[in-house]
């Protein structure tokens, strides 16, 4: 026990101390603040004030366009269309924006904005912004329908969410989204984390290997010794990371947020891609994801997260430290052994897209009790609320899976790590399973 | 007492049976040289001793004892394949190699500061394995062999890849060590250095346990009754009849007695002749011949 506890300790702090360890994991954060803040930054860049000369042929506006920061809007009412063309320039305005008059109702106008500089997307957004309910409203008040009857018939529908039993339960369009951007996400984490942990385990074993250090290793410790030391102290670096980065990104997002947050609100309209929504509405979302996330049952998401991090984390690693050891000094020989690991994660991963649109399907449930998937899928379901018992099944499927696993690697391992020089072909992998010391 | 007590070890690898039936015995206190061509099995029954793998057969007594888990801390086992963390420092990696051997950390820092003032290595305390020449790594791989006091050193060609200064002052320390009281195996294909330093050998070829006992008994084992005299003066006429003849030079000549022969008859014989004697020895067989002859082309290379 106490070798056990040292080789842990080794494994960790070697890597913890590790200078691309420490910026993995303090830049990755940063970097993923950064790129918020670029893009944002980008979708927001607008090459200077536009002043843009508005030709209103029908006098659809009833007042002028707003003007911004970004864009200033002059009605120029007295120039013809061919003049205006001609003039903008001379007055010193970037382009021209023609509205033509409502002539057929069953025709939307088509505006066109001239001029030798594209709009930014942003300007562009904001008046299509305020012309949509203009022309609108010119286009009723032509075809002769009063506006108060027309709003009369709007059918802004809402479904009503009722159980069975009768009792009204509260609108979950915001929860649904919110459950399913923490389950992709949680996917995603577990997909990336089983991949990299998984994968270093498996180079530290073939480099201990080819270095021959494993010869003196297991003169002093029992293979199964060196092989758990490395999986559970290369997991706690996992966690570690993963620990650090659940505190940083949250504070980098607050950050960011509060940048921009919410003096600008058109911000995050076209940050979110929606720029059709409302300012209003945006903001209501945003209250209401913020209420969902905080809603959400933590205290048993988190430890359920971390238990299905571990099984997936153990049953992988111990796959991908028997691979290791059977690597020789040709790494590219040893690669196509991993494949059949590989696959399996990859095929839960896109599981897991599919199950987070459809969390009670059977697909859903079938995949979260298998358990070379139900690492990666299940942690996507716990925000839908599964039932308990499902998730208990699934979690004791997984520990017994992981923990066989592991068994069936040391018998692997034990043998492997020992044999240089020699092709090792998967069925002798098998074979070493059921051969004694 | 013997350190080590093999009986009847068999293991076998697939089809390979890498050792057949090996048994052998080794005091406590000796210097034991492992012999044997690449591929006889060495380093499989280093592996068994060591408890890196178990026999499939027979038994293994290690001070007396069944060999157990508690045993691996009694012994210090040098790879002939060396490898160290390449990445880890050289004060914290033998820290690590002499803790997992069961030492506690104030018994293993003071181990270790001891053995790098003897190797006047102090200052490298800090440097980074990759940092050191082969030669020295090798130095640093021998602290950690012998770091925990092992009652019973297994070095496996632990001069290769040192230069003369070096291997005396390694060949010193296991010397140092042995008068101590450490018993060690000496697996090597230098037979100029088994002569130097062991004092009983087993030769494995092909699994098997071909030849086992005192350098000095082996030697009479093999010996061919040849005798070297160096000699001035005329040798009598006559010679070639009564005694065969292996060499002659100007003052030397190689005689090959018959096996019931006494070599004092010889000795008589020349000196009544007249012939001054200078020298008169018997030419006892070197282990590399004697590995040749055992081992002869029978050898897997």
């Amino acid at each position: 026990m106490n070798k056990l506890w040292l080789i842990i300790k080794r494994e960790y702090i070697t890597r913890v101390r590790k200078w691309t360890f420490i910026i993995a994991t303090i830049l990755t954060p940063l970097g993923i603040g950064l790129y918020f803040l670029v893009s944002v930054l980008i979708m927001g860049y607008e090459s200077g004030n536009q002043r843009i000369a508005v030709l209103d042929e029908g006098n659809i506006l009833d007042k002028p366009l707003k003007t911004t920061d970004r864009a200033f809007f002059k009605k120029k009412n007295e120039w013809s269309f061919e003049e205006a063309l001609v003039n903008f320039k001379e007055e010193a305005f970037d382009g021209v924006l023609h509205i033509p008059p409502i002539e057929d109702l069953k025709k939307i106008p088509s505006i066109t904005y001239y001029s030798d500089q594209s709009l930014g997307i942003r300007t562009q957004q904001f008046i299509n912004k305020q012309l949509e309910d203009r022309i609108k409203n010119a286009r009723i008040a032509k075809s002769g329908l009063d506006k108060k009857t027309l709003k009369d018939l709007e059918a802004d529908i809402s479904i009503g969410l009722k159980s069975p039993n009768g009792e009204k339960e509260k609108d979950k369009t915001a929860s649904t989204m919110v459950a399913t951007g923490i389950g992709i996400f949680m996917g995603f984490v577990m997909y990336m984390t089983v991949f990299i942990y998984g994968m270093m385990v498996m180079r530290s074993v073939t480099e201990e290997k080819t270095t021959r250090i494993v010869e003196v290793m297991i003169s002093s410790v029992k293979p199964f010794q060196l092989m758990m030391g490395k999986i559970i102290g290369v997991g706690a670096v996992g966690l570690t990371q993963i620990t650090i980065w659940g505190i940083l990104i949250p504070i980098m997002a607050f950050l960011v947020g509060l940048f921009f947050g919410p003096g600008d609100p058109d911000q995050f309209n076209d940050f979110s891609g929606s720029a059709a929504m409302d300012e209003e509405d945006m903001e209501i979302m945003m209250n209401l994801v913020v209420t969902e996330l905080l809603a959400l049952n933590w205290w048993y998401i988190l430890p359920l997260f971390i238990l299905f991090f571990l099984g997936g984390y153990f049953l992988y690693a111990s796959l991908y430290a028997a691979v290791g050891s059977a690597m020789g000094d040709d790494l590219g020989e040893g690669q196509s052994l991993t494949i059949p690991i590989t696959i399996p994660v990859i095929i839960a991963f896109v599981v897991m897209t599919v199950v987070v649109q459809n969390p009670h399907s059977d697909l859903a449930f079938w995949s979260s009790m298998f358990p070379l998937f139900s690492p990666i899928v299940m942690p996507a379901r716990l925000a839908f609320q599964p039932p308990l018992w499902e998730i208990g099944l699934s979690l004791i499927l997984l520990l017994v899976t992981a923990i066989s696993f592991v068994w069936l690697s040391s018998r692997i391992y034990r043998v492997a790590i020992l044999l240089y020089g020699k092709k090792i072909s998967v069925r002798e992998l098998g074979r070493w399973i059921f051969t004694s010391d | 007492m013997n350190i080590l007590d093999l009986r009847n070890v068999v293991k076998t690898y697939e089809q390979h049976v890498a050792v057949n039936d090996v048994s052998l015995e080794m005091p406590e206190g000796s210097v034991f040289g492992l012999l044997g061509p690449n591929g006889a099995g060495k380093t499989s029954l280093i592996r068994i001793i060591t408890t890196i793998t178990r026999a499939d057969k027979g038994v293994v007594y290690f001070n007396g004892e069944k060999l157990n888990s508690r045993h691996p801390a009694e012994i210090g086992y040098m790879p002939e394949e060396r490898g160290l963390y390449k990445k880890m420092k050289v004060g914290e990696h033998l820290l690590y190699l002499a803790r997992l051997k069961g030492l506690s950390k104030r018994d293993a820092q003071r181990a270790i500061d001891d053995w790098m003032e003897k190797f006047y290595i102090k200052d490298w305390w800090n440097k980074k394995i990759e940092e050191l020449s082969k030669g020295m790594q090798q130095k640093i791989q021998f602290i950690a062999t012998v770091v925990h006091r092992p009652r019973l050193l297994i070095l496996d060609e632990p001069f290769s890849g040192l230069d003369p200064v070096n291997t005396n002052l390694i060949k010193d320390e296991i010397a140092e060590l042995n008068s101590q009281g450490t018993s060690i195996i000496f697996s090597t294909h230098r037979m100029e250095q088994v002569e130097e330093v062991c004092e009983r050998i087993v030769l494995i070829n092909k699994g098997e346990n071909v030849l086992e006992g005192s350098v000095a008994d082996v030697k009479q084992q093999f010996k061919e009754n040849q005798f070297q005299i160096n000699f001035s003066g005329e040798l009598p006429g006559m010679l070639e009849e009564q005694f065969q003849i292996i060499r002659s030079e100007n003052s030397t000549i190689v005689i090959q007695l018959e096996s019931g022969d006494d070599s004092n008859q010889l000795l008589r014989h020349l000196i009544q002749s007249g012939v001054h004697i200078d020298a008169f020895h018997e030419i006892l067989p070197t282990l590399n011949q004697i590995f040749i002859k055992k081992v002869g082309g029978n050898s897997d290379e």
